[in-house]
């Protein structure tokens, strides 16, 4: 989507500063190489991500979602990194990564469904290549770089990417991804969504690296830190490492940096072990405002348009929601019936069970 | 036709399927260059280079992740770990992900793939490389587990799994591999999933057992015949979908039943079939049934390994106890 001459150098070099291009006062500290209709893209999609996610927390205190993760302060992260994807990538993500999917095709109403508890939301419509999310963290990393690897296989020019936290880079299986990613060159981009919070665990405790992205090196793959709250940084970086995975240059890990404002979920108490001091800091490097104080800089701002993007998500949402709960659940009979494409002979046996004593 | 062993006979069903369809790509340590710990692999690296036949970094997890992310991109990729032990890293991509992404996203994504695991004792290896852990497979939900006992089985059930829509793991049994020979068809053929084969018919007590026990399991009802005993012997071959309707109608045949695994005693897959012949058909029987088991031990290494595999012996005084009633 975007051209080759936006390069921003992803290097394995550990680089002073994270890569940037809005400030947090919103001043371009370099060329803005986006379109006015881009960042206006940009913004909407999210804006759309934090009315999902307020909605979602609100839902859940009603009693009508189950835990809910929320990404307060990562939509920069999510929306900038897809941004240069197309509908024949693949995207690989966890469970707090709800905006990265919305944006790429699974819509509300699967992603409100999974959090009333129904599996039937892990099935967006069909053509849409983005997986159910990772509940497990950590083990999601490498089906990304086996999707690549099968389209490197298959000679098309697809890429999957991949969504994780800081957290999840302590976990074995980063490393196996990583290493086999390195190893056959896969076009995975590889996302670290460093929000420095693993539940209550900080980034400094998780790993002794001074820096996330520096291992990449590691891997023979570059690693970028880039500012994860502003959006054009991210989909710059974004798209030079789709750009490298799609001309068969292989892997990229970039890191992300941001923050989880909120809780880890709906039942956590970020008070237990962090100063909230620090979170309402970074409510003052908020993705969005960042974004809206450039757009008005260059008089492309347009509040009522801000306030009508979120005020449709809403809706939207609401919608998703009515439809989610309008749905019957799963039956006894229907929950035997997507083990396997046909069912066994003791699925069968079970299942005349199940409903025999259900009623 | 030709006479084969086990793994000549898993070698050949690979190179049809990896010749009849460009999908297929094998993994796993060694597989390519050696031809694996086994040599069940043997030349298939030569023949179909190294973008088909992968030699891997040795990570099981990321083996099975890598194949799984490959299988929900339209490829078929049949894994190999090299001993039921090393299967353990695997885990957590085979129960938390492999075997439930078809659930989890009702059909729309699957895995089709195949994860081939060399398994149980008798050849002395070290520890760690004698591990008999079907029962943890087939109690998790979305896996079909499969065990060939014989060359003729070991081809037609790995095109059967390779040809599934679903997760398959293939269990070869290591000490099988090349003590049973038999003719087996040239072109590719498939053994159906699920349904059990009367290795030898009988009317006084059936013997189910399953891979590497299916050969004791013959020798012992060799034995029982000298006796006068007629022992009816089942080979299950699948143990998820598992054909419990030839088991119940054998033991509803001859009356007494003994059900034999090489795996440790408690909560093994024998105790499954024991628990359905119960439930089904307890007041066709003329005596307890027996268990003829390994033990509750860690496989005894190289000098003291005899102990805990059943034998022909063991299977045999089993049966004559349940003759006794």
């Amino acid at each position: 989507m975007l051209v080759n001459k936006l390069r921003c150098r992803i290097t394995s070099a550990v680089m002073s500063e994270p890569l940037q291009y809005l400030s947090v006062a919103g001043d371009p500290v370099r060329e803005i190489p986006l379109s006015v209709e881009d960042l206006l893209l940009l913004y909407g999609n999210m804006a759309a991500g934090r009315a999902y996610d307020r909605k979602c927390t609100a839902l859940q205190l009603q009693g009508r979602l189950a835990t809910y993760a929320p990404f307060e302060g990562q939509e920069a992260a999510q929306i900038g990194s897809v941004f240069p994807l197309t509908a024949d990538d693949w995207v690989v993500a966890s469970y707090r990564d709800a905006a990265a999917m919305w944006a790429t095709g699974y819509p509300w109403v699967n992603l409100i469904l999974s959090r009333t508890g129904d599996e039937r939301g892990g099935c967006p419509p069909d053509g849409v290549r983005v997986l159910p999310p990772s509940i497990t963290v950590g083990g999601h990393m490498i089906h990304a770089v086996g999707l690549g690897w099968a389209e490197k296989i298959k000679g098309s020019k697809s890429v999957a990417m991949t969504f994780f936290g800081d957290g999840a880079t302590s976990e074995g299986d980063f490393h196996e991804a990583m290493n086999f990613a390195g190893v056959y060159g896969t076009p995975t981009v590889f996302v670290c969504q460093n929000n420095e919070w693993a539940i209550s665990m900080p980034r400094d405790r998780q790993t002794a690296s001074d820096t996330i992205a520096q291992k990449a090196a590691a891997y023979g793959m570059p690693g970028i830190q880039v500012d994860g709250n502003d959006v054009v940084a991210v989909a710059i970086a974004a798209a030079e490492a789709v750009d490298r995975a799609r001309e068969g240059q292989g892997p990229t890990l970039l890191e992300l940096l941001t923050y989880r404002v909120g809780p880890h979920t709906t039942t956590d108490d970020p008070g237990r072990y962090r100063d909230e001091e620090a979170s309402h800091q970074w409510r003052r490097r908020d993705p969005l405002s960042r974004l809206s104080a450039y757009l008005a800089s260059i008089g492309e701002w347009d509040e009522k348009w801000a306030e009508s993007v979120a005020a449709d998500t809403g809706a939207d949402v609401e919608r998703a929601v009515a439809e989610a709960e309008a749905l019957e659940p799963l039956t006894s009979e229907e929950i035997f019936t997507a083990m396997f494409a046909e069912p066994t002979s003791q699925l069968l046996e079970q299942q005349r069970m199940a409903v025999t004593d259900n009623g | 036709m030709a006479e084969l062993n086990i793994a000549q006979a898993i070698n050949g069903a690979l190179g049809s399927a990896l010749e009849s369809d460009p999908t297929v790509i094998v993994l796993g340590e060694d597989v390519g260059a050696t031809g694996g710990v086994f040599r069940v692999t043997d030349g298939l690296g030569e023949r179909f280079g190294p973008d088909r036949v992968v030699d891997t970094p040795v990570a099981e997890s990321g083996i099975i992740g890598a194949a799984f992310g490959m299988a929900i991109g339209g490829l078929k990729p049949v894994a190999e770990i090299q001993f039921m032990g090393f299967s353990y890293p695997a885990f957590d991509q085979i129960a938390n992900h492999v075997s439930r992404i078809r659930n989890r996203s009702r059909h729309r994504f699957t895995a089709p793939m195949v994860i081939r695991i060399p398994y149980g004792a008798g050849i002395g290896a070290a520890e760690h490389h004698s591990e008999s852990a079907e029962a943890i497979y087939a109690h998790t939900p979305g896996l079909k587990v499969v065990v060939p006992a014989s060359p003729y089985d070991a081809k037609g059930l790995l095109l059967e799994a390779i040809a599934d829509p679903d997760p398959v793991i293939f269990l070869e049994p290591i000490r099988l591999y090349r003590s049973i020979r038999q003719l087996v068809p040239d072109d590719p053929y498939t053994v159906p999933f699920g349904v059990a084969e009367i290795r030898r018919p009988g009317n006084d007590v059936t013997l189910i057992a399953y891979g590497a026990m299916v050969k004791e399991t013959l020798e012992a009802s060799e034995k029982l015949a000298a006796e006068g005993i007629g022992a009816e012997v089942l080979d299950l071959r699948s143990l998820v979908p598992l054909d419990a309707d030839t088991i119940i109608e054998s033991v509803e045949h001859t009356g007494r039943a003994v059900v034999i695994q090489e795996a440790p005693r408690t909560a093994g897959f024998a105790t499954e079939i024991v628990s359905q012949i119960q439930e089904r058909t307890l007041y066709s029987l003329a005596a307890p049934i027996q268990r003829v088991t390994g033990w509750d031990t860690v496989v005894p290494l190289r000098r003291a390994e005899h102990h805990f595999v059943p034998d022909a012996a063991r299977i045999v005084a089993a049966a004559r106890k349940t003759m006794e009633s």
